[in-house]
């Protein structure tokens, strides 16, 4: 196998960080003598990225998919374990690790507020000594796949939060980086939007060969993008290895849902298997799939059914079951 | 250059954004002259009577507050706006995108502001150290002098600056090391002969006042005899050094804003 573009090797992090109880009081005691408490952002995860590979990163909110992606660019210092990006230490920044990688966060932005976007992929270029001309060749073909040629020449702060996130990608890879970071690259978008950026990314990385670790509470960025997914948990991780495993290995169920000819009571259907929604003429169960042809046979001799089909959990169920689980 | 680029992509850019506002450009600018002219009024007073402040002719005295105000105008053209923004940067976690850049974090940090508000200021300094400089009679050697160690001071004031804006990495919060600076460098606007002694020997051992404006108008008279006024390039070139090592360390300490 090639060299990883991306390994952890058993990352930690601890922050130390002042507590304060609320009010006056709190504030005095806070001033005079500060109490700290130590949260163990990530605790010993390791893992592999082949270059090509696009990873997505999960884990509920606080799970440390943050920190884990500022160690790997070498924003902050591990507090042990080792990361290394094409084979260096990020955290000694080299500029030649550098121009090969990139961080794109959905909620922090790099481009100057007051000024068009092109003021901000001047000042990119500058620093990544890429000739204006070959610059403005390079955001001519990103602007295009992203569908944003048109808002170029307008404020930043004039645009709206898709369009900026667009801008803010074409920023980010004006450089043409082997190696992308994407904290939650699709936060507050609309559907339309999202769909976008996912499809930009897909032909940015195919058409560049580029590696994606890309973290997203939205699963549909996820089904669309990686064909393999690292889960973590409170700083640990959960599941490193292909989507479908993650179904098989956490959801051994399928999703039944009927629309029935009569509506009946929710209680009904609690012998089948896990109800999501019943009461009215729309029923949504899950079923183990051991039980699912017996189940099947039943329902259709039970009860009067317009219509009845079988499919995967949605992915989102599927991640919910791993979080509440915590442990493979 | 890369870095000389840099600096002219990044004072067009932040200039334009200032600009961007034109009522308030146009109102700051406006208040900037006014101002200016006002403290023009203020050394003409001071100095029109033939003072002498602790045995400084009042023409050599006068080169002292050129100093002074060529030091304060590079501070409102460069150093405020700069050190703003590096709190600024520590607060929202978009100092990242500057230590993801393959460029010198501190050049960036320090070079990527300025507001032109604080250009009436350096003409004010310019023009206020020009008419000292011929009323004290200075030849060719004294303006080479002049020159280079106006740059030493301001080079000093630099070092100063961003060794105080390093420290909001931890506080975070910093404006009032904006305050402190100001008035370090009111301070300097009178010899530090002028001060009583232990005022003096305050001002130049403990804050770097003297070699702010005295020293550099000193070396220009060409009174450099006791080799003191020398000792600012050494003070500027210590500071410059321990502030790189202080922001590298530093940036140990940064944990960017959580997200
Ligand atoms: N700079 C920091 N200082 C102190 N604690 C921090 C810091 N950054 C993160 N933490 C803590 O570390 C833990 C992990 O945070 P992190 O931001 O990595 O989570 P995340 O997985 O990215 O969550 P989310 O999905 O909400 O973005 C949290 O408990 C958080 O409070
Ligand atoms: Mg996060």
């Amino acid at each position: 196998m090639a060299a990883p573009a991306v390994l952890a090797e058993q990352l930690s992090k601890t922050f130390r960080v002042a507590e304060k109880e609320p009010g006056f009081a709190g504030t005095l005691r806070h001033f005079v003598r500060r109490r700290y408490r130590r949260i163990e952002a990530v605790r010993g995860v390791s893992f592999e990225i082949a270059p090509g590979e696009v990873v997505g990163f999960l884990g509920p909110n606080g799970a440390g998919k943050t920190t884990t992606l500022k160690m790997l660019t070498g924003l902050i210092q591990p507090s042990s374990g080792r990361a290394r990006v094409l084979g260096r230490d990020p955290y000694r920044r080299e500029a030649g690790l550098l121009r090969e990688l990139t961080l794109v966060m959905g909620n922090k932005q790099q481009l100057i507020w007051d000024l068009p976007v092109l003021d901000s992929l001047r000042v990119n270029a500058a620093v990544y000594e890429i000739p204006w001309a070959e610059a403005q060749h390079r955001t001519a073909e990103l602007a295009e796949m992203l569908g944003v040629a048109e808002v170029l020449r307008q404020p930043v702060r004039k645009l709206s939060l898709g369009e900026r996130m667009k801008a803010e990608l074409l920023a980010s890879l004006l450089h043409r980086p082997r190696v992308l970071f994407l904290d939650e690259p699709t936060l507050g978008l609309d559907v339309n939007a999202q769909l976008a950026v996912r499809r930009f990314l897909k032909a940015y990385r195919e058409r560049y060969g580029a590696t994606l670790l890309l973290t997203s509470h939205y699963m549909a960025d996820i089904e669309a993008l990686a064909e393999r997914v690292i889960v973590i948990h409170e700083g640990r991780l959960l599941y490193d290895g292909p989507l479908g495993g993650l179904v098989e290995r956490f959801a051994p169920f399928k999703e039944v849902r009927l629309m029935l000819a009569r509506p009946a009571a929710a209680a009904a259907f609690a012998r089948f298997g896990e109800v999501e929604e019943a009461g009215g003429l729309r029923v949504r169960l899950l079923v183990e799939k051991d039980r699912l042809t017996g189940v099947v046979a039943e329902l259709l001799a039970n009860f009067e059914l317009r219509d009845l089909s079988v499919d995967e959990p949605p992915l989102e169920e599927v991640i919910g079951r791993v979080f509440a689980k915590g442990a493979v | 250059m890369r870095y000389l680029r840099l600096l002219g992509i990044f004072w067009a850019a932040s200039a334009a954004a200032r600009m961007e506002y034109r009522a308030a450009f146009v109102v700051a600018m406006f208040a900037s002259v006014i101002e200016t002219a006002g403290k023009l009024f203020g050394v003409y007073l001071f100095y029109s009577s033939g003072f002498e402040l602790g045995g400084w002719p009042w023409q050599e005295a006068l080169l002292v507050l050129g100093f002074a105000q060529l030091v304060d105008a590079f501070f409102l053209l460069f150093f405020v706006p700069n050190l703003r923004r590096i709190s600024e940067m520590v607060q929202d976690g978009t100092l990242d995108f500057v230590l993801l850049k393959p460029v010198d974090s501190q050049f960036w940090v320090s070079a990527q502001k300025l507001d032109p508000i604080g250009l009436p200021y350096l003409l004010l300094g310019a023009a206020v150290l020009g008419y000292a400089g011929w009323a004290s009679g200075l030849g060719a050697g004294g303006w080479a002098w002049l020159a280079f160690a106006g740059a030493g001071a301001v080079f000093l004031v630099y070092a100063l600056a961003f060794l105080l804006a390093t420290t909001s990495i931890w506080f975070v919060k910093i404006f009032n090391v904006v305050h402190f600076l100001s008035s370090m460098i009111w301070s300097a606007q009178y010899p530090v002969q002028a001060y009583a002694r232990p005022f003096r020997l305050f001002l130049t051992f403990v804050l770097p006042v003297y070699f702010m404006t005295t020293a550099p108008a000193e070396l220009a008279l060409g009174r450099a005899g006791g080799g003191a006024p020398w000792a600012m390039f050494l003070v500027g070139l210590g500071l410059f050094a321990f502030s790189r090592a202080f922001w590298r360390f530093a940036l140990r300490f940064y944990t960017s804003a959580s997200s």
